[in-house]
């Protein structure tokens, strides 16, 4: 797609569109991040391909949490965050002035690691993103968008007598789906997974791994994780983070096989962790 | 037109251009609003700011400006003899000459040609539209109210042009510029963050006018008394100058009145602290969830009373009973049933305003208290410590640092407190070490000063800003002292 | 950490348990001596107010039937051409006379008439001078109306006036109770329920006296708090708990909000004084100022509460605005606020009810002023209930120690409201994560 100099993201979206548009690759060059004085993450160079499965794997503390929230710009919020080095969204850079957070936000959507609907109605939780970018024009288009997004979550058979019942009445499992529900709505092209499943039991878990997969076909995914498991069912790629550096990074199946640092070699037998 | 009116007019501009603004957002986007950066509301929104803030800008400036700037060139125009005069004596020629024209601006423009051009003749005509002038006026001032007249009215004709025509430049350029990519949202949001600031702004404002209004006024009032003599006089009797005895300016002296400020929240900390303290250690350690979530608000309702209320209890009750009460003691004593409490006392007023207190005491502390880490509790009473000798030896000595925060607080309140002790201390202002007899304190000197007919430019009047200066310095001390304390503390502990 | 004596037997180790024991009961009974002595004042205090205070929501009135006498008002038949002669009569003759006739008396002696007198209010006469100036018509006829009685008669209709006490040095002679009895008998003096403590304004009699001004005035500076702190004091908040940066400046502003709590209410009112009216030339003794100055006070209060809501709003709320695209500011106003509005509303009406309640400031800008029209714009001079009853606890009047106490009871009442909104408003809307 012609893309210009110009920030345009949604323009080829038609009216109505399947909340399911084309997924783009993001790519990291060089990436330093510091808290205040302390450097948390050192030159990361990393590519998160299209409609791939991206997992970042490392011990607590490695900087793996602070590289996903450096993808849709969440660390601004915190004020002693600083980032250098060069974010690039389908050859864009988003740390780039010109660049609206907000627009990246819509672009790249984010499920956090405690399922955190708004304390509003099943509906509203997902209808709030469309609403806010003015994705929807008439009543029925919102009420659409909606029910796609409930169902590419899988949650809609479970919740389509109790839209208008507060999100937060639903159990984890379903409250971390409505989260990715919530997420789909605004039609993003990368969807950020912060340890989706940390919160959550092992049967919804899997219900949401499962989801994770299929998500895949529409979706760029870039998930945390904790769970080398997790890492080896869901994902294509993987990334290993350890002390804020990138140590290694390659196929899944590779990095879980045949390590080329003894690092990883390290912390997937167990050794460091 | 009128200010009000002219607001008018900028607003409904404005509402217009917020709805015209939201249309062509809509017709840009084509029917595809994803395509714009901001939601139509945005855009409208956008060209509402433009089309008033500029304008009401501008209105604001030119009100606050255009008075002087018209009555320089009315005083310009004075007679020489005028000018030749003191300031003083001009700008009191000046506030007749504002008063001449607000009293012409009673009669029609017709009705103006008729009147007289000699001020002895003018004043009765404008005394039958109930306009009341002063009676030392020349006749230059009519030609110059006639003057300022015209000016004023020039001068609104143009803010008005002006006013209208920024409005709706702002609206129509703002409009010209809503396209797809128009980053309205964001303009819109700086905007609200601008008024933001400027709101939280308003809090060290109010400080900074406490300040500057304290000490620009007792800056006039220590041109006349030494401030040495306010800061160490013992005597306190600022007599209000007499018309046969001018010279009589009293005596200012702020000791009698401290004296009894610090006597007085001395009496009612003896009282609440005790108390207060005692039922926060109950409350925090042997009371029942139950008879907390009761006792607790009760507590609290003393809080919330008024202080007027407070004063008035001391005033019919608890003066009268002290005095009651010391009658029968003395009459027992000594056969003479002289009393010797006064129903306005040091007592009086500082017991009422302990009992006042006490919450504050019992409630700052209960959280200083339940602050100490439960670890700590635990560790003693595992130790096979009662509960005293623990609340004694452990809690109290850990949450030390923030009761003293807390009763300073508590003390910079009894110092600060107005109601209690002007129905309840007295008038008095000496010097004296008997509870039992009435005192005054700083902040019923101010309200003395300060009520009735005023003067502003007596030194009797002036003083309460210096005692109020005063009392701002004492009480802002203990305050920063107090939260700097209590702030460590929790630091200790977080 | 106890210094358990250590007299260390082996059979029978001595901790000094009863000694500890009986040290610890006493602890426990000072505690709840300090908890008794506190519930102790608040009883006396309430009990004080409204034993004092709850007699004046009654009046004692009378019931009489008063001829409009046209000779009396209106000797020369002018009415027609100038009506302004309606203005002069002396009214009270007529409700004399016709508690006179009442009583069953014949030509009044003069000591007499002044104790007939000395039943009526002051104020009867213009009571009934506004009856016909409304209405000239009811000249010539016999209304039956309601008056008032005299301060004095009201309280000893109350009991409370000693009657023990020598006859020359009580207010109510033995004749007038008398009368009294008789007119109470016949039910011509009844005690009604007194609209006019809401009605009336200020005045030097006490039975005529009302909190109807006060109220109004009260009213407009509560109405100017609520447009101006609410707002300010909630985008302050704003500010400062979601965008401003943690640095020098917003340290100053956080120490300078807790400091401003805590400055004496008097010093806002110097402010007030030396600022609104010296400088800016505001009018004194209006409510637009009283407002203005009781704004600056609540507004710390304000500020602390709606900073303490938003804290309590959990952060997932705020990644999940965000992450979805969000601005800041959508954030704050779709998510955050609306979270915090319960928290914001108690604390505003919190301070609103401390704004209620506070006087000395009031006293300084001039609104201790003896107000007998309720303010009809917030610039027109008036005063406010608690500075209303601050001017009535310095009347010397026996009649008005009731009223200050029944003003009092209506200054505690509209506090009571207040603050159980609150209360309600925090468990109905009280919120866990």
């Amino acid at each position: 797609m012609q893309m210009n100099t110009k920030f345009k993201p949604l323009e080829n979206v038609p009216l109505n569109a399947d909340p399911s548009p084309r997924a783009i690759s993001i790519c990291a060059e060089k990436v330093n991040v510091f808290y205040g004085e302390k450097q948390a993450l050192f030159d990361i160079d990393l590519n998160v391909g299209a409609n791939e499965v991206t997992s970042l794997i490392g011990p607590s503390g490695c900087g793996k949490s602070t590289f996903l929230r450096c993808m849709n710009r969440m660390n601004d919020t915190i004020d002693t965050c600083r980032v250098s080095g060069k974010i690039t969204l389908d050859g864009e850079d988003i740390y780039s002035r010109d660049i609206d957070v907000v627009e990246l936000r819509a672009r790249v959507g984010m499920v956090f690691q405690k399922p955190n609907p708004f304390p509003k109605s099943i509906f509203e939780n997902v209808a709030y993103g469309p609403r806010i970018h003015g994705l929807a024009h008439t009543k029925t288009d919102l009420e659409r968008i909606v029910v796609t997004s409930l169902q590419k979550a899988g949650l809609f058979e479970e919740v389509k007598d109790r839209l208008q019942q507060p999100g937060t009445s639903l159990s984890g499992g379903q409250q971390q789906r409505l989260c990715i529900a919530r997420a789909i709505a605004v039609q993003p092209e990368v969807i950020l997974m912060d340890e989706p499943c940390s919160a959550l039991d092992p049967i919804a878990t899997a219900i949401v791994e499962e989801l994770i997969d299929e998500l895949r076909q529409n979706y760029t995914i870039v998930i945390v994780t904790h769970s080398m498991q997790q890492a080896a069912r869901v994902s294509q790629q993987t990334a290993f983070f350890h002390l804020g550096n990138l140590v290694e990074t390659g196929p899944t199946e590779k990095i879980f096989t045949t390590p080329d640092d003894p690092r990883t070699e390290s912390y997937i037998t167990g050794r460091i962790g | 037109m009128s200010i009000l009116n002219i607001f008018f007019l900028v607003a409904a501009i404005g509402v217009s251009g917020y709805f015209l603004g939201r249309a062509r957002a809509k017709n840009v986007s084509g029917g595809d609003l994803s395509k714009l950066h901001s939601l139509p509301g945005y855009a409208g929104a956008y060209v509402f700011l433009w089309a008033t803030i500029p304008s009401v800008l501008f209105l604001a400036a030119w009100l606050m400006a255009a008075p002087f700037m018209l009555e320089n060139t009315v005083r310009t125009g004075f007679p020489q003899t005028e000018q030749d005069t003191s300031e003083n004596n001009q700008n009191l020629s000046m506030g007749m000459v504002r008063s001449l024209a607000g009293g012409l601006r009673e009669f029609s423009v017709d009705e103006r040609l008729g009147l007289p051009k000699i001020f002895e003749e003018i004043g009765p005509k404008l005394n039958e539209r109930g306009i009341v002038l002063g009676s030392n006026g020349q006749d230059f001032m009519i030609d110059a109210a006639y003057t300022l007249i015209a000016l004023q009215d020039k001068s609104r004709f143009w803010l008005t042009v002006i006013a209208i025509t920024t409005s709706f430049i702002g609206a129509v350029w703002a409009l010209s510029r809503i396209a797809i990519r128009l980053r309205a949202r964001n303009q819109v949001e700086t905007i609200i963050l601008a008024g933001l600031i400027a709101a939280s702004s308003i809090a060290v404002l109010s400080t900074i006018g406490i300040f500057l209004s304290m000490v620009a006024e007792s800056g006039r009032f220590f041109a006349s008394v030494p401030p040495m003599e306010f800061l160490f006089g013992t005597v306190w009797d600022p007599r209000f100058a007499a018309a046969d005895n001018p010279g009589a300016t009293g005596q200012f002296g702020l000791i009698p009145l401290l004296a009894g400020t610090i006597y007085i929240a001395l009496v009612a900390m003896i009282v609440a602290v005790p108390i207060g303290l005692f039922a926060a250690i109950y409350m925090a350690e042997y009371a029942s969830s139950r008879t907390r979530a009761i006792v607790k608000p009760l507590l609290e309702v003393l809080a919330g009373i008024p202080t007027i209320v407070y004063g008035f209890f001391a005033l019919v009750t608890v003066g009268p009973l002290l005095r009651d009460i010391s009658a029968q003691i003395a009459g027992i004593a000594t056969g003479d049933g002289a009393s010797f409490i006064q129903a306005q006392s040091v007592l009086t007023a500082g017991l009422v305003m302990g009992v006042m207190l006490i919450p504050f005491v019992s409630s700052l502390s209960d959280d200083v208290i339940t602050q100490v880490p439960a670890s700590m509790r635990e560790g003693s009473l595992g130790l096979g410590a009662t509960r005293s000798e623990t609340m004694v030896r452990v809690l109290l000595p850990a949450a030390l640092p923030g009761i003293v925060g807390a009763l300073l607080l508590t003390g910079s309140r009894a110092i600060g407190e107005t109601m209690i002790v002007v129905l309840a201390a007295g008038v008095a202002a000496r010097l004296t070490l008997n509870p039992f007899e009435p005192m005054t304190t700083v902040t019923v000197k101010i309200v003395n000063q300060l009520t009735g007919d005023l003067e502003f430019t007596s030194p009797q009047t002036l003083v309460a800003f210096a005692l109020g200066m005063t009392l701002f310095f004492i009480t802002l001390g203990l305050n920063v002292y107090a939260l700097y304390i209590v702030r460590k503390y929790r630091e200790q502990y977080e | 950490m106890t210094d358990s004596s250590a007299s260390n037997s082996r059979q029978k180790r001595d901790f000094g348990l009863k000694r500890r024991y009986a040290a610890e009961r006493r602890f426990r009974l000072f505690g709840q001596a300090a908890i008794g002595v506190g519930l102790f004042f608040l009883a006396a205090l309430l009990f004080t107010v409204f034993s004092k205070g709850y007699t004046a929501f009654g009046q004692t009135s009378l019931n009489l039937d008063i001829t409009f006498d046209a000779q009396l008002i209106d000797k020369n038949n002018a009415r027609a051409t100038d009506p302004d002669v309606l203005l002069t009569p002396n009214y009270a003759v007529l409700a004399r006379d016709a508690l006179a006739m009442k009583l069953g008396l014949g030509k009044l002696s003069s000591k007499d008439r002044k104790l007939v007198d000395g039943i009526i209010s002051n104020g009867t006469k213009v009571q009934l001078r506004d009856m016909v100036m409304a209405n000239p018509a009811i000249i010539g006829t016999t209304q039956n109306i309601w008056i008032l009685a005299e301060a004095d008669i009201d309280s000893a209709n109350k009991g409370q006036i000693d009657l023990s006490v020598d006859e020359k040095r009580r207010k109510v002679s033995d004749r007038q109770l008398e009368w009294m009895a008789q007119l109470k008998a016949d039910g011509t003096l009844a005690q009604r329920f007194n609209f006019g403590l809401f009605r009336n304004g200020a005045s030097s009699r006490p039975e005529m006296a009302g909190l109807g001004a006060a109220m109004i005035g009260s009213l407009y500076m509560m109405l100017i708090v609520l447009v101006l702190a609410l707002p300010i004091g909630v985008a302050a908040s704003i500010y400062l708990e979601e965008f401003a940066p943690k640095n020098r400046f917003t340290d100053i502003i956080e120490v300078n909000i807790n400091n401003l709590a805590a400055v004496p209410s008097i010093v806002f009112g110097l402010l007030g004084l030396a600022l609104f009216i010296n400088f800016a030339g505001l009018p004194r003794s209006a409510s637009l100022v009283g407002g203005l100055v009781l704004t600056l006070m609540t507004l710390p209060t304000i500020i602390i509460a709606t900073r303490a809501a938003l804290k309590a709003v959990p952060p997932s709320i705020r990644s999940a605005a965000l992450g979805i695209g969000a601005s800041r500011m959508q954030m704050v106003f779709h998510h955050v606020l609306p979270l915090a509005a319960p928290g914001v509303l108690t604390g505003t009406i919190i301070g609103l009810a401390q704004a209620l309640g506070e006087t000395a400031p009031l006293l300084l800008i001039g609104m201790v002023a003896f107000i007998t029209d309720a303010p009809v714009t917030p610039l027109d001079p008036a005063t406010a209930l608690p500075v209303q009853i601050f001017m009535w606890a310095n009347e010397a009047e026996r009649a008005f120690v009731e009223r200050t106490s029944g003003a009092i009871i209506v200054l505690l009442m509209f506090l009571a409201v207040m603050n159980i909104t609150a209360i309600l408003l925090r468990k109905h809307f009280e919120r866990r994560w």
